[in-house]
């Protein structure tokens, strides 16, 4: 059974007791402890369920590549599914549970998939479920789908808060072991300003637990030194508790920092995301250590060798009583030492290759170990827990030599740099035959803005492994890096050090190389997705052979550990069964975060009200206070309408109609786009991005216009004004001004910058209200208008007025089919003039309205709306807007497309006005269908509707739409089938519905 | 995320400062060209490995339109440019031969 062994543990407290909840359990650990560290201190080997196979599984690691021990953290809104156990700190209070299985962790019913292996093999879903086809929508889809994923997350509203942080440093740092910090120190003694970020809460890395001796002393001395050192330092940051996930181009790096994970109820931002500007990088991320494929490798209580080395020294944990070791290299020798130290019993080193260790094989024996080189493990025996292994030879089929009873077996497959970020950003990777794995191709590095490189790699990231190697290339390293920055230093000398020697690896990727199809079968590459060898061997013989497909179809390397421990092992087994040899498969691509992120932390403050900016008019708060139902238009917020006490919607909206046509209604219409256009070359400007003349407009003057795209199709419409000479004013939709504008910058900019023209928005600039009605022109007198009777103020002119001692610009423009004027006023007396007209509000019955009494009052006078009647491909042409095309200038955006042949296909969809014959409303968006079907079977459609309101003023539906042939085909009946399978048949009829002759405008 | 240099602010910063605009030095067709000419202003558009030139404005910044010169493999920027020229200046085709010698200018039609 593991357990905690009393006087061992470098990182825990254990006079600091801790109480924590797993699987509603009451369990004890210590400060200092990991949530994997505890539970294995409380005998808790078991930690979840297989993806597939819901095999019993427990902890194979150490770190940030533990594939099994995922668990739900947290309660209530707070909780987090699939947090790894290995990278979770221990704090009073913590609350977890397993996951992925069902009634109990203990005893779970998905088991029964682990006896049905041999019907669940690599893409099984793509073989198994194909007939009969209805059940796969039925039957297995949903049945999949319930089974698909390890935790489920919290469906409440995330109480928690998170942040972005930006940072800009000379150099970044990525890793806190031994070689992250002496780079760390050798950049900073050249005054270079370092970010140095660490993962893990403490610094020291994978020496701090081997302990090799550095300038005659002990290393953990040596990292205390230098970390006290590097933080009296103004131009060093060290971040703990910081992992580096993803270099971007140029170089550009994200951090995810996780602030208040480790204690309960730390206040301020749980997660931290860094977006960092290095001007060079460093990655210091260490290596990880790979499995060895042998049967029943999954079994729990066969772990990496590191990781049981690793929970002895910092945790003073132990796996088991008898921890045999298997290995292909000489590193794990140190975890049969470190155990045989701490008092426990290892009856056995098993090694791979014939000749054995080096060094550390002479000392093991020395502690009287026993070693079998040349053998390999056959199988594991046991279910929930490791009983025993049987030996046998590395060469030949696994045929049984020995069985030896055993508690915990630490494998050892060799070390695979952590090659993530340098991948991230470009860099490239040479397969190194030596060390089994790939390492960094420091010829093919990632580079920056300036086409250098910007990122470097140290330590055994590097792919360097003896403790001398490492710093003497870290200090070359950081030397060379500094240089670039224009940076020396002498300061930081090399220290001394005398690692042990160490015989070279062995490729081990099948244990034993001729394992029968029986072990193979049992035999676990990636534990997180329960993808076995022979998964891989039948990928490769189904002729999946490219890396990348192979990876989708077995599932390899897949989910929240994306293989950090398989993908090796997996695609050395791919390889192997293509013939080919590593370097020529290639590896899957590395892509960010390393390691999984919060959400949270990547939506960061950009939530609720901060999502996104609200625009909003001067007169909003008066708005708000009338009962405005908020609509919003583009970042803007606009009345819909103002609901008044006892009143509906529908009913506010009809209320509004009314009263405009009948007395007076005001409109808050300070969102319309306003762009001023000056210089001497204005006219000429504007009679390229109007499809009509501009230039020709008189002084006092307003014309409508139509923006095309040099596509032809149409984009804005508004009305313009000539204010002086040089100068016109540019009205676009309330959505398109901030696009006009930069569409009239980058024509300016890029094309005619010979023009003399400036354009400014000032849609902010100005409040403008819109007064609309029989008795509009009273209600301006009564304010003080003096210039506005139909003779000095015609249709489509405007006068310069005082109000109350504001100066003011009226616009006789109508978009209602009223008399109306519209009333510019600078922002800041906006709300004045509002209250002011308000403030008659009884004297001539004033009714405020909102958008949709606009709408219905536009469709009611057939007047277009970009955006309804237009959705990016239709043209002037098919709203009837010929008139508006001019045929005097020789050029215009859009008029070259045009002439294109489509454009003029007399088939084109066409404006009409519809009429429901039975006078209800046509559902908005159906379609009008024709006679006959077409290639796929559906009945063909001819027209479409754009806009469809109720007319309080004609007291029935109407609508607009688009009808091929249509202006050809008035009086006609079309139909539009509905969502419900009724039909709605409608009467084709002008887009004019309303006082044809334009009478009600002209009082 | 790429680092640009604004040749109007002359300060290297960050890409969400800015939009891209597509491929520079096109040459607008308008009335009179043929349906060929007008559909490869409109549509086509080249996708080199190796140089290409593209059109960025300062959206987030000082508003203005320039152009740069990008190797699409490696992401290497050679230069930033007013975008009123129609041919790249010489020390952008400097920067980028001393890099890639055999590489010359070719006007897109």
């Amino acid at each position: 059974m593991s357990s905690r062994i009393p006087g061992h543990g470098g990182l825990v407290n254990s006079s600091k007791p801790l109480t924590f909840q797993f699987n509603g359990k009451e369990l004890e650990g210590f400060q200092g402890d990991t949530l994997a560290s505890a539970l294995l201190a409380n005998n808790q080997l078991l930690i979840g369920r297989s993806f597939k196979y819901h095999r019993p599984r427990g902890l194979v690691a150490s770190g940030a590549e533990e594939p099994n021990g995922l668990v739900g953290l947290g309660e209530a809104n707070s909780f987090e599914p699939n947090a790894r156990a290995t990278t979770t700190e221990l704090f009073d209070g913590l609350v977890s549970c397993s996951q992925n299985h069902w009634p109990s962790l203990e005893f779970d019913i998905g088991y029964v998939n682990n006896y049905l292996s041999s019907l669940l093999p690599a893409g099984f879903y793509y073989k198994t479920f194909i007939h009969p086809r209805p059940a796969w929508k039925y039957i297995f889809e949903p049945i999949i789908r319930k089974s698909a994923g390890l935790g489920k997350p919290t469906k409440g509203k995330d109480p928690d808060k998170y942040e972005h942080f930006y940072a800009y440093v000379d150099v970044l740092i990525v890793g806190g072991g031994i070689s992250g910090l002496y780079s760390a120190k050798v950049a900073a003694k050249s005054g270079a300003r370092v970010l140095l970020i660490e993962q893990t809460p403490h610094l020291g890395g994978q020496a701090s637990i081997d302990n090799p001796l550095i300038d005659q002393g002990s290393i953990a001395k040596w990292i205390t030194e230098l970390t006290k050192e590097l933080e009296g330092m103004n131009n060093v940051t060290i971040k703990a508790r910081t992992v580096g996930v993803g270099v971007y181009d140029h170089g550009y790096s994200l951090a995810y920092e996780r602030l208040t994970d480790h204690e309960l109820n730390l206040n301020g931002s749980r997660h931290r995301l860094w977006k960092i500007r290095a001007k060079q990088i460093i990655t210091a991320t260490g290596a990880i250590e790979r499995p060895l494929s042998f049967a029943n490798n999954d079994v729990p209580g066969v772990m990496l060798a590191s990781a049981v080395r690793n929970y002895l020294t910092n945790y003073g944990v132990s796996i088991g009583d008898r921890t045999v070791v298997v290995t292909n290299n000489d590193d794990a020798y140190r975890t049969a030492i470190s155990l045989k130290n701490a008092g426990l019993s290892v009856p056995l080193i098993i090694d791979s290759r014939p000749s054995g260790a080096g060094e550390l094989a002479k000392t093991a024996r020395d502690l009287g170990i026993r070693i079998e080189n040349g053998k390999a493990i056959s199988i594991v025996h046991g279910k929930d827990r490791v009983k025993g292994i049987s030996l046998c030879d590395q060469v030949g089929s696994g045929t049984v030599l020995e069985e030896i009873s055993c508690d915990a077996v630490a494998m050892s497959g060799g070390w695979s740099p952590v090659v993530h970020l340098w991948s991230h950003c470009g860099g490239k990777l040479n397969w190194d035959n030596e060390l089994c794995a790939f390492r960094p191709d420091t010829q093919l590095p990632p580079t920056g803005v300036n086409g250098l490189a910007c990122l470097s790699v140290v330590g055994s990231a590097n792919g360097d492994l003896l403790i001398d190697d490492i710093l003497r290339v870290t200090y070359e390293v950081t030397l060379r890096v500094i240089k670039e920055l224009g940076l020396e230093t002498n300061e930081a000398p090399l220290p001394s050090t005398k690692g042990i020697k160490e015989n070279s690896i062995s490729a081990v990727w099948k244990m034993p190389y001729g394992a029968s199809t029986k072990l193979k079968s049992k035999t676990w590459l990636d534990f997180q997705n329960d993808v076995k060898v022979t998964d891989v061997e039948l990928a490769a013989q189904e002729g999946f052979e490219s890396v990348e497909h192979a990876k989708r179809y077995t599932t390899l390397g897949m989910a929240t550990d994306q293989g950090k421990l398989s993908n090796i092992n997996g695609l050395a087994i791919l390889s192997e069964s293509l013939h080919k040899d590593i370097p020529s498969v290639g590896t899957t691509t590395f892509r960010p975060p390393y390691s999984p992120i919060s959400m949270g932390s990547i939506a960061g403050e950009a939530r609720s009200e901060l999502f996104q900016p609200i625009r909003k008019t001067p007169m909003h708060d008066w708005h708000d206070k009338h009962g405005a139902k908020w609509e919003p238009v583009g970042h803007w917020l606009r009345p819909y309408c103002y609901v008044q006490k006892g009143e509906s919607v529908k009913q506010a909206v009809f209320r509004e109609v009314t009263a405009c046509r009948n007395k007076v209604g005001v409109l808050d219409a300070s969102t319309l786009g306003k762009i001023m256009v000056r210089g001497k070359d204005s006219g000429k400007f504007l009679d390229m991005i109007y499809t009509n003349m501009m230039s020709n407009l008189k002084l006092g003057k307003c014309r409508y216009g139509l923006i095309c795209s040099e596509n032809g199709f149409l984009i804005d419409d508004g009305v313009v004004a000539r204010i002086d000479e040089n100068s016109y004013l540019c009205h676009t939709t309330s959505g398109g001004a901030e696009n006009i504008h930069s569409m009239m910058e980058e024509w300016l900019q890029t094309e005619w910058w010979d023009f003399e023209v400036y354009v400014t928005n000032v849609t902010e600039q100005f409040s403008q209200i819109t007064v609309v009605g029989e008795n509009a022109r009273r209600v301006l007198e009564k304010l003080g208008c003096s210039k506005i009777c139909s003779d000095s103020l015609p249709f489509m002119g405007w006068v310069d007025e005082k109000v109350f001692g504001v100066d003011v610009r009226v616009y006789r423009i109508s978009f209602s089919g009223e008399l109306s004027f519209e009333i510019s006023v600078p922002s800041n007396k906006g709300l004045f003039l509002w209250n002011e007209i308000l403030s008659l509000e009884k004297e001539f019955g004033i009714t405020p309205y909102g958008t949709e009494a606009l709408h219905v009052m536009r469709a009611e006078k057939g007047f277009i709306m970009i955006g309804d009647e237009t959705d990016g491909t239709v043209i002037p042409q098919d709203l009837g807007l010929d008139w508006a095309l001019s045929k005097k200038k020789n050029d215009y955006i859009g008029k070259r497309a045009h002439q294109r042949l489509y454009m003029s296909n007399p088939e084109r969809w066409k404006l009409v006005g519809l009429e429901s014959t039975d006078g209800s409303v046509i559902p908005e968006g159906a379609y009008a269908i024709g006679l006959g079907e077409n290639e796929v079977g559906q009945k063909v459609t001819i027209g479409r509707v754009t806009s469809t309101y109720y007319s309080p003023t004609l007291k029935k539906g109407i609508a607009l739409g688009l009808v091929a042939y249509g202006p050809d085909r008035l009086g006609e009946t079309i139909q539009f089938p509905t969502l419900t399978n009724s039909v709605v048949e409608a009467k084709i009829v002008s887009p004019i519905f309303y006082d044809p002759d334009g009478f009600k405008q002209n009082v | 995320m790429l680092l640009l240099n604004c040749p109007y602010c002359n300060l290297s910063c960050e890409e969400t400062e800015f939009q891209a605009g597509g491929q520079a030095h096109l040459k607008r067709q308008s009335v009179g060209s043929s349906d060929q000419e007008f559909e490869s202003y409109l549509f086509a558009r080249k996708n080199p490995k190796g140089v290409h030139f593209e059109r960025w404005q300062h959206v987030n910044g000082c508003g203005k339109w320039f152009h740069i010169a990008r190797s699409t493999v490696t992401l290497e920027i050679f230069g930033s440019y007013s975008a009123q020229t129609l041919s790249p200046p010489k020390q952008i085709r400097v920067n980028i031969n001393k890099k890639l010698p055999e590489w010359r200018w070719e006007s897109s039609k």
